[in-house]
C-alpha cells in the first residue's frame, strides 16, 4: 500500500511540476469546443442539440493526447524498467498511473464540461447529468488508453497509431456518455445509460490493468 | 494438446501447407464457380428486392468471413501469447490484412446494395457500423504490427490488441445496437422473414464454402511467405554480423 501512495505521490509531483501538460490539454479541449460554433454556425437550437456530442467528442481527443504522459516519459529514462522489475505488482504500477492520470487530466476536463456546455447553450438541467457520466466515463478512457499507451511503447508515429488503436475501443463509453445527457435534456431516463457507463468502467478495471501490463513487459523485455 | 503442438513446427507446416494448397485452391474454385453460376443464374430473384438480392452471394459469405478471420486472430495470438510460438504470431499477422479485405467487401457489397433498396449509399444501421468498426479494428491491428523494427515485439503488441478488440466487439456492437435503436427506428427490411429457400441457400452456402477455402489458400501462401522473409531476415542479420 505504501508503495502505492508514494508512486501515486511522484506521479502528482511530476505533473504538478510539468503543469503546462494539464494546461495544454484544457486549452486544447475548449479551443477545440470552441471551434464547432464557427464551423456550423451560432443558431442557439443547433448548438443545444449537438452539445452533449461535441463535449464528449472532444473530451475523449483530449484525454487521448494526454496519453502519452503515462509511460512514455518513464520509458524514455528508464524508470519504467525499475517499476517493473520492483515489488510492486504492474498491474498495480498501471492502475496508480490510470488514477493520477485521471486526477491531472480527466478532472480538470469534468471541471471544464459545464463552462462549456454554457457556450453550447446546453440546458442547465442536464449539468448534473453531464458531470456524472463524465466522472463514470473517464476513468474508462484513462484504463482503455493505458493499453494503447503500453503497446505503442516504441512505436514508429506512436501519436497516430495510439488514435488508430484507441478511437474503436472508446465508441461504446461516447455511445452511453452522450445517450445520458442526451437523455437528460429529454426527460427520458438517465439511469440505465449511467449503469452501462457504470459497467464499462468495472469492465475496464479489471481487465485493462493485465492487457496494459502484459503489454509494458513485453515493452520493455 | 501435446501433440497438436507438433504442427506448430514451422517445416511441419511448410510440407503440410504445399501437399494442402493445391486442394483448398481446387475446392475454392469449384465451390465458387458453381455457388456463382447458381447464385447468378438459376437462384429465382427475391420478390421484394428483385435481383440486386443477387448481391447476397458475395456479401453474406464475406461479412461471416470478416467476423470468422478475427475470431481466428484472437485464437492464434491467444495460443502466441501462451505458448510463444512462432507460426501462431505469422497466422495472426497473415490474416490481418485478409480479414481487412473481406470487411472491406462487405462493406462496398452492402453499400451497392442499399443504393437501390434504401436508396443511399450508407445509412448508420447497426450492423452496417459494427462492420465499419470492426474495419478500424482490423486496419489498427495491421498498424500496430508494422509499427515497431523488431518484428517480434510488433506481433506480441498486435497479439494483446486482437485479445483487447475481441473482447470489446461484442460490447461495441451491443452498444451500436443500443445507439441504433435510440437514434433512428428500425427502417431497414429484415432479411429472411420466411425461412430462406433451399434454391437460395445452396449457392450461399456453396460460396460460403469457397470464401473459406480461399482465405485458407491465402492464408496459407502468406504464411509460407512470412517464413521465407523471417529466414532471410535472419541469414541478412547473420551475415551483417560477420
Amino acid at each position: 500500500m505504501t508503495g502505492v501512495l508514494v508512486l501515486l505521490r511522484r506521479e502528482l509531483r511530476l505533473a504538478l511540476r510539468q503543469w503546462g501538460d494539464v494546461a495544454m490539454v484544457l486549452s486544447f479541449f475548449v479551443i477545440t469546443v470552441v471551434l464547432f460554433p464557427f464551423g456550423i454556425g451560432p443558431e442557439p437550437n443547433i448548438l443545444t442539440r449537438i452539445s452533449p456530442g461535441i463535449i464528449w467528442v472532444t473530451a475523449l481527443l483530449a484525454s487521448m493526447l494526454s496519453l502519452d504522459r503515462l509511460f512514455l516519459a518513464d520509458y524514455e529514462d528508464g524508470s519504467l524498467d525499475l517499476l517493473v522489475a520492483g515489488p510492486l505488482p504492474l498491474m498495480l504500477v498501471v492502475l496508480t498511473k490510470c488514477a493520477a492520470h485521471w486526477l491531472t487530466t480527466g478532472l480538470p476536463l469534468i471541471a471544464a464540461a459545464p463552462l462549456l456546455a454554457v457556450l453550447l447553450n446546453m440546458d442547465a438541467a442536464a449539468f448534473p447529468v453531464l458531470i456524472v457520466a463524465m466522472a463514470l466515463g473517464m476513468p474508462t478512457l484513462t484504463l482503455l488508453g493505458a493499453v494503447g499507451a503500453a503497446l505503442t511503447l516504441g512505436a514508429r508515429r506512436g501519436g497516430v497509431l495510439l488514435s488508430l488503436l484507441l478511437l474503436p475501443l472508446y465508441i461504446p463509453v461516447l455511445i452511453f456518455g452522450v445517450g445520458a445527457v442526451d437523455a437528460a435534456l429529454g426527460e427520458l431516463a438517465v439511469r440505465p445509460h449511467l449503469l452501462f457507463l457504470g459497467a464499462l468502467f468495472l469492465f475496464a478495471l479489471v481487465l485493462a490493468p493485465w492487457a496494459s501490463a502484459a503489454a509494458l513487459r513485453e515493452a520493455v523485455a | 494438446m501435446a501433440n497438436l503442438h507438433k504442427f506448430a513446427n514451422p517445416t511441419l507446416f511448410l510440407r503440410l501447407s504445399r501437399a494442402l494448397l493445391p486442394w483448398c485452391v481446387g475446392i475454392a474454385v469449384v465451390t465458387m464457380a458453381v455457388g456463382l453460376y447458381l447464385g447468378l443464374f438459376v437462384a429465382p430473384p427475391d420478390y421484394q428486392q428483385g435481383e440486386s438480392v443477387r448481391i447476397m452471394y458475395v456479401h453474406v459469405p464475406a461479412a461471416w468471413m470478416a467476423l470468422f478471420v478475427y475470431t481466428l486472430m484472437a485464437v492464434a495470438s491467444a495460443v502466441s501469447l501462451i505458448w510463444r510460438h512462432l507460426l501462431a504470431d505469422l497466422v495472426a499477422k497473415a490474416a490481418a490484412p485478409l480479414g481487412a479485405g473481406f470487411t472491406l467487401i462487405a462493406l462496398a457489397t452492402g453499400s451497392l446494395w442499399g443504393k437501390p433498396m434504401w436508396g443511399t449509399w450508407w445509412v448508420w444501421d447497426a450492423r452496417l457500423t459494427s462492420v465499419l468498426i470492426l474495419f478500424f479494428l482490423y486496419l489498427g491491428h495491421i498498424a500496430l504490427t508494422h509499427a515497431f523494427d523488431d518484428p517480434g515485439r510488433g506481433a506480441r503488441a498486435a497479439a494483446i490488441l486482437a485479445l483487447v478488440g475481441f473482447v470489446n466487439v461484442p460490447i461495441i456492437k451491443f452498444s451500436v445496437d443500443w445507439w441504433n435503436t435510440l437514434h433512428q427506428p428500425a427502417s431497414v427490411l429484415k432479411l429472411g422473414g420466411p425461412a430462406i429457400h433451399p434454391t437460395m441457400l445452396w449457392p450461399l452456402l456453396l460460396m460460403a464454402v469457397a470464401f473459406t477455402f480461399y482465405f485458407i489458400a491465402l492464408l496459407f501462401l502468406r504464411v509460407r511467405g512470412e517464413i521465407a522473409a523471417r529466414k532471410l531476415r535472419a541469414l541478412q542479420l547473420a551475415r551483417a554480423a560477420r
